[in-house]
């Protein structure tokens, strides 16, 4: 029997915070891949410590809606889902390419898979483009677009950085956007000049968060410039000194993320059947046809 | 713990429940075929009150033809004993419908995952009451409490089990006047706010909502929507009846405490464990939680406070706990000041009442002429008129000497 547990950051104020993990979750159960499809909390219920006696599987993989390689990942998850021997070695990641460890989870004493996170996954470049394609409403933006990616820099995690720089340049290396920029919150180059950084009339800013919250709906939309303050809301797209840009939210509120926790498991053994090929067809932008 | 036995199946009661008409389904009967084909002829199929096998009986060297197809049923209790073909095997099996399907429920709809198994046959006391006696309590409907849940626990003619669940407050109340739910995740989202729109960051507060009904769930759904409710509590529940629950105390919980949590551990400094009764009392009692707190300072020390009655445990302090001690840790390393100020007595009191009255969450329920509760909303605007001076200081006395 097959089991997928999703683990996700959770929030004791924000209802929004969980909300793309069940979203997901609903999208992996409706392809019927795995037998049982459960959710795991760092501040919501099930908690992370508690979240695997809930699994009735003997397959079971652990895929982190985490953004990036770091603290979560490599401490605090496995620490209380208590995965005997864990070291963060046995991803043996530069940061960016954790796979999975097959370990034993000492509260149910069955190994499980403990993948990377979603965010480093080659995929997730995909799910940013396809979050340009959803907040501009055409399947084949791109010409005439500038795409700016934007994360926390590496004040708070040396990956955070690294993960939104291997995104954005190979988005880059694709050339379906006049430009794709690299944007930080608390380093150079500073999403606060954003118009500064693109010479493109239209921008897409896709913040690489997996939940909307205080960073994705307060601090970038200020910072910007779209709004004064934050509970007056803005338009998109917003022109901020002579930049129309399309601001796109938490890129992991887009459905297409089920495609990459859906990777993050087949990288790690799992036998998904056509649920990779379901997936990126039912989340698919309308065409308008 | 407490275990309740179910309210309509008291075996003393006077009125005395009918056992129901069961046919026996085909599904049900098909499973038995299977489980005999997967069998060795000697290896007998137990039901409550009897048991079948394939094959007759003292063949079990050079079976063939007939003898091989050949069931046997053991007490046979009137009806034919051995070689009974398909046909007479369906036939005594329907004459024990009821044995039949309690087995095809337990053992091929519910599964063997130990806590969903435990707790369905909890709802109908399944390890302590005769078929007969359940599926008469059944039929009149078993109810079971669970956190703020009230499930009825039925079964069809067919021997199906069917349970409708509800908030308990909305008991007695036509399904019809409800809003209906069928699929278990539905219940994700009845969990998410409270009777007023607020946010729950803990499902086992006891603020669950009510004017919604699963009607008629099977057994698999009915666990899959409780623990939806109640994440996990079926599991630690489960764990506890097995003499297995892992309890996380205090100071292991917040030794294992890391990044910006890290600090709560310098709260524990080896001078006794009031702060961490207040943390209980003000977090974890049965008003503000559902679950038993198990939990306790270190394993040799017990709180104070009592741990509650809930139905299911609380085996360590939970993420709102942890992440309210950090807070306390930080306030509590502050040295207490001697501020001095006058108060009537009333105003004394006044303040008492509105810490009661925000500590109870009662705010909402004081109404707003009713001048004689101190936490009123006018007393307490005209206490601050009084006593703040204009940046707010309580008695114009600041907070920080150097801001005179």
């Amino acid at each position: 029997m097959q089991s997928l547990v999703i683990v996700a950051h959770g929030s004791h104020l924000n209802p929004e915070s969980s909300a793309p993990t069940y979203d997901h979750a609903d999208t992996i159960r409706a392809t019927g891949a795995f037998d049982e499809v459960r959710t795991g909390f760092w501040k919501e219920e099930p908690h992370f410590r508690e979240v695997l006696r809930t699994v009735e599987g003997d397959e079971i993989y652990v895929v982190p809606l985490f953004i990036s390689e770091g603290y979560f990942t490599e401490q605090v998850i496995p620490r209380e889902l208590r995965l005997a021997g864990w070291d963060v070695s046995e991803w043996g990641s530069d940061g960016l390419s954790a796979d999975q460890a097959t370990l034993v989870a000492e509260d149910i004493d069955r190994e499980v898979h403990y993948c990377g996170p979603v965010g480093t996954h080659r995929a997730m470049a995909d799910v940013i483009v396809r979050r340009a394609e959803s907040v501009t409403d055409d399947p084949d933006v791109g010409d005439g677009f500038g795409l700016a990616v934007v994360g926390h820099g590496t004040e708070r995690n040396e990956n955070s950085a690294k993960a939104i720089e291997y995104h954005a340049d190979r988005i880059a290396e694709r050339d379906r956007f006049d430009e794709v920029k690299a944007l930080y919150m608390d380093e150079d180059p500073e999403v606060d000049d954003l118009p500064e950084h693109f010479e493109s009339d239209d921008v897409v800013l896709v913040p690489l968060f997996i939940a909307d919250g205080y960073h994705t709906q307060e601090d970038i939309p200020e910072d910007v410039g779209l709004c004064e303050d934050h509970t007056e809301g803005y338009d998109v797209p917003e022109t901020v000194d002579g930049t129309r840009i399309w601001y796109a939210g938490a890129v992991g509120t887009e459905p297409l993320t089920a495609d990459v926790v859906l990777e993050r498991a087949a990288d790690a053994g799992a036998d998904l059947g056509t649920a990779l090929d379901d997936v990126r067809e039912t989340t698919r932008v309308a065409t308008g046809d | 713990m407490d275990d309740q036995r179910p309210e309509t199946a008291d075996p003393t009661a006077a009125h005395e429940p009918a056992v129901p008409e069961v046919d026996l389904p085909g599904d049900a009967f098909d499973a038995v075929l299977d489980s005999l084909d997967d069998r060795d002829p000697d290896e007998i199929l137990r039901f409550e009150g009897f048991s079948v096998a394939r094959g007759a009986e003292g063949a079990d060297e050079d079976l063939s033809g007939d003898a091989a197809d050949a069931y046997r049923l053991d007490p046979a209790d009137g009806d034919r004993r051995t070689g009974l073909t398909e046909r007479d095997l369906h036939e005594a099996l329907s004459e024990r419908a009821a044995a039949v399907t309690d087995w095809y429920v337990f053992e091929r709809v519910v599964g063997e995952f130990g806590p969903r198994r435990a707790f369905l046959r909890w709802i109908e006391d399944a390890d302590g009451e005769t078929v007969e006696t359940r599926y008469a309590a059944l039929a009149e409907g078993i109810e079971r409490a669970w956190g703020e849940l009230k499930i009825t626990a039925t079964v069809t003619d067919r021997g199906e089990r069917r349970y409708d669940v509800r908030h308990a407050d909305d008991a007695g109340i036509p399904v019809d006047e409800l809003d209906a739910y069928e699929d278990p995740l539905d219940a994700r989202d009845l969990v998410t706010f409270d009777e007023k729109g607020r946010y729950r960051p803990l499902k086992t507060a006891p603020s669950l909502a009510g004017g919604w009904v699963f009607p008629d769930l099977g057994p698999r759904d009915l666990y899959e929507t409780v623990e939806t409710i109640y994440p996990a509590t079926v599991a630690n529940w489960h764990r506890e009846r097995e003499d297995e629950l892992d309890v996380t105390h205090w100071r292991e919980t917040m030794e294992r405490q890391s990044g910006i949590y890290g600090v709560v551990k310098t709260w524990d400094r080896g001078e006794g464990h009031e702060h961490v009764d207040w943390v209980a009392e003000a977090c974890c009692d049965d008003s503000q939680c559902l679950k038993r707190r198990e939990w306790e300072y270190d394993e040799d020390t017990d709180l104070d406070v009592d741990g509650g009655d809930g139905a299911f445990p609380c085996r360590e302090p939970c993420s709102v706990v942890v992440s309210a001690a950090r807070k306390w840790t930080r306030l509590e390393s502050e040295q207490p000041r001697t501020y001095e100020f006058d108060l009537t007595p009333s105003e004394k009191e006044q303040v008492e009442d509105i810490i009661d009255a925000v500590a109870d969450g009662r705010t909402d329920e004081i109404r707003e002429a009713d001048t004689k509760e101190g936490a009123n909303r006018y007393r307490t605007r005209f206490l601050r008129a009084k006593l703040f001076d204009e940046d707010g200081n309580l008695g114009g006395v600041p907070t920080e000497p150097d801001e005179e």
